[in-house]
């Protein structure tokens, strides 16, 4: 709990020259918005990705125009080949959970925000920040180097199983380089993630400022805390995990190959190695992952929903518990992606208690939200659309859960189209959900002045209406045995449900177009949109006691002292409904 | 536009628990032995989630149209029972039903799992390789020729890498790209990988296990109805995993035999 | 094996035929014989083409595996004989070998074709292939041929026999054999085999089978004779 004066160590002067200012800044809010700027690459191309995967696995003998031209021997007469639906698949998850889901909501916003909503002039290591963006930046090179290299991307899946990830060439197209890329791509990611949690955590720990104790930091603040607590321990093993892959396909080590595989009709030369050993290190990391993807998330929309209902939510200090005993929880139920993958029975049921454990503070969160609603005095704008509407998805995408939770339906259940309704609801969508509320929320903040409202509410009707057409019928896709990571669907047991997968697809080329639609108002917005008052929004956390872009050292020459929490709103006071953080204005004594 | 939201909620809770109340995806047939077990833990499971996912929705509608939209200075409200109300309730209601759910499911796990084989089931091995499941049965020695990786000629037939030529207990084994099993009576499948990670699906029977490379691993079923029904490989396995996939023929014992005494022809 | 009678018999004639007439030297010696094998072969298994219904529907009785395809008379199919020593290499002939992938299996069975001669593959199924040979000397690839895409165009620089497979349906293998010069043949039914169109010289005649291996004898050529050469193969009863 150091006070202002710490801050002092790690001062640093204004930057100048283009390079210092604009590309190997120091400034926590130019490497947030670098992030975000490779979120925004990383989610168009896996979006683009998936309209190409949703339009082959309907008419796959189409010849999709301009395909040939991105890979000749992936799709020639423009008609994809099976292996190339699978290089793009691999490519979509991996694009999508590490750079969007991993960058946006956590890396960008944190970054931006994080110090500020503490009271801090910056990270507590500027240097090792703007090093994890780059190093985040070379691995994004990296995989996307394997769209160019002849045999192209992996075909095995963002899990990339083995051995079919760890034998090399004979395993198939792509298995070659593809996946070695991949294995590289990921472990500089890991090693970057690292350097940003340190960050972060040493940042929230180190140097709030005067007044600021744990209990009245921001809950996005925490959220970001926590998940970069959990990141810290996540991606520390899969780094290594993904070593010993490279060293498996390379180094003729056999850390997850048994003897005597026979593959392109070779026997392949490795022998002791442990198939699941990669499963038990990946879902380590994977599972843990998966709410760091949604942590962040749950706390921009916790933050974002206060301010727009007027009033605190029941209670601020439930909502930090119950994301800490949810990171906690996301260590201990890792093996329920492995319920049937042949490690000991009897560790499916020891997986799967904590799996519905974690229930319990999932549903205190949407309790806390959805009861803090009533009485409220909600404003509707896109922010707030985007917050509520995650309520739904995280609601929608959890309750899939409870089936999988439980190892005797998922025998049932299990890589069928029902788990990936579930992941893409609870995890892809409603992750986003907050990547959009804060990026309404905090355009004014980051830029002066407001995004159109009349673009970001038909941006908002049509994703959250457009993903729920695509999403939830993949539950009911799932329930009849329909099976994933298929390129196309030849058997007869499929035919009646090829008319639900083209409305899938129908649904899903529509609803893309709506980021293009947010897209326009960013870059619209940035250069003519409305100028925003000094309070657009009203709020009260210290990232709005400065001016709208901050200055490069947030608080100027000003060290500054907070005086409660940040959720004091629906009260009387001297501006209206609200007090500041930093302001001085007595509060009356409320719950917490 | 907040109660324009609130009936969009409505509307999507609804449409989305029509399909399910109403039957339109309905499991397969359930032709095995244990899979009324499951079957039962999915629909108990599908009630309460239903109830969840529609109940959550229709509340953040009815709040949303409650409390959006309001005349400037209406008073705030808090929730009656505040955060320890939902936090007991989470905990209590929620907790007790989940954990129930556990503890009910794993009389489903444990007959599929925990129980072993029967010591007169029919003894089967099955192989998944790139891109296809072939099936071992003894033969009238009743004794499997051991496998050699080496010896593996897809061109010849020989998927399993048998030595007949010097393995005489190779000699009957008869190898089908079908697995035909007789009804009403346990099989014992044994699993083998030949390349990488399989998973051998049929969903009529309710079984799903993955193949792993180095495990020896078995599932044991038993088949209630005569009929042909698709196994799927349902682990990513390469560029054919979309068409790897072979047929579950169950036959009457009568016919059964007959089988097996063809194909030792 | 329909199939392979129409397809091989007419290609054999037509070889024999264009030797006779496109060789630099329009007379010339001539290599001839039959190949046969003693013992008993192995009794070739049907192929169970249940898990591609596209595929096996298409056969009234499932075919069998064509490693060793005895034919009338103790002869020996699908064995390539070839000048292996004593001829120069010859240029590629500008036609192209075709492969063809249909009814799951790969026609023909051996496909003979010279060093840098384009080898065509055509995929006439409604299944996705991925064919897949598996060279020593010459480069390795594979490519995948979803139905009704345009046939692949490939060739190889080095002589070599080739085994094929294909990586979506296990049943499915074949063999190239490339030649460096143009005096080959595969047998057929009856197992009869003619080089011609061979000036006097020393020669090595080799036979290659794909489970049987590779004999080979030498013959001498003086002017226009033809001379007779019979390989007999010894059959493995597994």
């Amino acid at each position: 709990m150091s006070e202002s004066s710490a801050q002092q160590a790690h001062v640093h002067a204004p930057s100048t020259g283009f390079w210092r200012k604009y590309v190997f800044s120091l400034d926590h809010k130019v490497i947030g918005k670098q992030y975000y700027a490779l979120a925004l690459a990383a989610v168009f191309t896996g979006m683009i990705l998936s309209w190409l995967m949703r339009i082959h696995l309907v008419w796959p003998e189409a010849k999709i125009p301009g395909l040939e031209l991105l890979s000749k021997a992936g799709a020639p007469g423009g008609v994809m080949t099976p292996e190339y639906y699978l290089s793009l698949l691999t490519m979509h998850g991996t694009l999508m959970v590490f750079f969007v889901l991993t960058n946006a909501p956590f890396a960008a916003f944190g970054n931006y925000f994080l110090p500020i909503q503490i009271g801090a002039e910056d990270m507590a290591f500027p240097r090792f920040n703007m090093m994890s963006f780059w190093i985040t930046f070379l691995a994004w090179v990296v995989l996307m180097l394997a769209f160019v290299i002849p045999d192209g991307p992996p075909i095995a899946g963002w899990t990339e199983y083995t051995p079919l990830s760890a034998i090399g060439k004979d395993a198939g197209p792509g298995m070659q380089w593809g996946a070695s890329l991949w294995g590289l791509s990921i472990a500089i990611f890991c090693a970057a993630s690292l350097l940003g949690s340190l960050n972060f955590i040493a940042t929230t720990l180190d140097l709030r400022a005067k007044g600021m104790t744990l209990m009245r930091m921001p809950l996005c603040t925490w959220a970001w805390f926590i998940t970069s607590c959990i990141a810290l321990l996540a991606f520390a093993v899969l780094l290594p995990a993904c070593i010993l892959l490279i060293l498996d396909r390379h180094a003729g080590t056999s850390f997850f190959i048994p003897a005597g595989i026979v593959a392109s009709d070779r026997v392949q030369p490795h022998s002791g190695g442990s198939p699941l050993l990669w499963q038990h290190l990946f879902w380590f990391f994977g599972h843990p992952e998966v709410y760091i993807a949604i942590l962040p998330s749950m706390g921009i929309v916790s933050h974002i929903l206060i301010n727009s209902m007027r009033k605190p939510l029941l209670s601020a200090r439930v909502v930090i518990y119950s994301m800490m005993s949810i990171g906690f929880l996301s260590y201990m139920v890792w093996g329920h992606h492995m319920f049937l993958s042949g490690m000991n029975p009897m560790s499916a049921l020891a997986f799967s208690f904590p799996t519905l454990t974690i229930t319990i503070p999932a549903t205190v969160l949407t309790l806390i939200w959805l009861g803090s609603l009533y009485g409220a005095n909600i404003q509707v704008n896109s922010a707030s659309l985007f917050a509520l509407g995650f309520i739904s998805m995280f609601v929608s995408g959890g309750v899939s859960g409870f089936f999988l939770a439980q190892p005797s339906i998922d025998i049932y259940l299990h890589a069928t189209y029902f788990v990936v309704g579930h992941f893409h609801m609870v995890m892809g969508v409603a992750s986003l959900f907050g990547v959009f509320a804060g990026t309404y929320f905090w355009f004014p903040k980051m830029t002066g002045r407001f995004m159109n409202e009349g673009l970001g509410k038909l941006h908002f009707w049509i994703t959250f209406i457009g993903a729920y057409c695509i999403f939830m019928p993949f539950h009911y896709l799932g329930l009849i045995g329909n099976v994933r990571r298929y390129q196309s669907f030849v058997n007869d047991f499929m035919a009646p449900y090829i008319p639900l997968h083209k409305f899938i697809t129908i649904a899903a080329l529509i609803t893309g177009g709506a980021p293009f639609i947010s897209l326009i108002n960013v870059v619209q917005s940035r250069f003519r949109g409305k100028w925003a008052p000094e309070h657009p929004w009203n709020a009260t956390s210290l990232e709005w006691s400065i001016p709208s872009p901050p200055p490069w050292n947030n608080f100027g020459d000003r060290h500054p002292v907070v005086y409660h929490d940040p959720y004091q709103y629906g009260i009387k006071a001297a501006k209206g409904d609200f007090v500041m953080q930093d302001s001085p204005e007595q509060v009356p004594a409320v719950g917490d | 536009m907040g109660k324009f939201f609130a009936v969009v909620l409505v509307v999507i809770a609804l449409a989305s628990a029509y399909p399910i109340v109403k039957h339109h995806f309905p499991l397969p047939e359930d032709i095995s032995t244990h899979g009324h077990l499951i079957d039962k833990q999915l629909h108990e499971t599908m009630v309460e989630a239903g109830i969840a996912f529609v109940g959550a929705q229709l509340v953040l509608a009815l709040f949303l149209w409650s409390f959006t939209g309001r005349k400037p200075g209406a008073p705030l409200k808090s929730f009656p029972g505040g955060a320890k109300g939902l936090v007991i309730f989470a905990f209590v209601i929620v907790g007790l039903e989940v954990l129930a759910l556990g503890v009910l499911g794993q009389k489903a796990w444990a007959s599929v799992y925990f129980t072993p084989a029967k010591a007169d089931a029919l003894q089967v091995q099955a192989q998944a390789e790139q891109f296809a499941f072939y099936f071992r049965y003894a033969g009238p020695d009743g004794k499997f020729g051991q496998i050699h990786p080496e010896k593996i000629d897809e061109g010849n037939q020989n998927y399993f890498g048998l030595d007949p030529e010097n393995d005489v207990a190779a000699r009957d084994d008869i190898v089908s790209g079908e697995l035909v099993i007789p009804v009403n009576k346990e099989v014992h499948l044994m699993l083998h990988g030949k390349d990488v990670g399989h998973s051998f699906y049929v969903r009529e029977l309710r079984i799903q296990q993955d193949f792993v490379p180095g495990l020896d691993l078995s599932v044991h079923f038993t088949a209630t109805k005569t009929g042909k029904y698709e196994i799927v490989c349902t682990q990513l396995c390469g560029l054919g995993h979309y068409n790897m996939k072979a047929y579950l023929n169950v036959m009457s014992q009568a016919d059964f035999d007959a089988w097996l005494k063809q194909q030792s022809q | 094996m329909q199939w392979k009678r129409v397809v091989l018999g007419p290609t054999l004639v037509l070889a024999a035929s264009s030797v006779a007439f496109a060789g630099p030297n329009p007379a010339g010696g001539t290599i001839s014989g039959k190949v046969t094998y003693e013992g008993t072969p192995a009794k070739m298994k049907p192929i169970d083409m249940s898990k591609e219904p596209s595929c096996a529907k298409m056969y009234t009785t499932p075919p069998v595996a064509e490693t060793v395809v005895a034919g009338s008379g103790n002869s020996l199919e699908d064995v390539v004989v070839y000048i292996s020593a004593g001829a120069p290499d010859d240029a590629a002939p500008s036609t192209a070998a075709v492969f063809t992938q249909k009814g799951c299996r790969y026609i023909p069975h051996v496909l003979a074709f010279q060093v840098n001669q384009e080898l065509k593959i055509v995929n006439e199924d409604q299944t996705s292939h991925n064919i897949h040979p598996l060279p020593k000397l010459n480069r390795e690839w594979n490519k995948s041929q979803p139905p009704g895409t345009p046939a692949i165009s490939e060739k190889y620089d080095k002589a070599e026999f080739i085994p094929v497979k294909c990586n979506v349906h296990p049943w499915m293998h074949g063999n190239f054999a490339v030649m460096k010069n143009s005096h080959y043949g595969v047998t057929a039914d009856g197992g009869a085999f003619s080089l011609a169109n061979l000036p006097p010289g020393k020669y090595t005649v080799s036979a290659w089978h794909e489970s049987y291996g590779d004999q080979s004898q030498e013959v001498t050529i003086s002017g226009n004779e033809t001379k007779t050469v019979n390989f007999v193969f010894k059959a493995k009863p597994y």
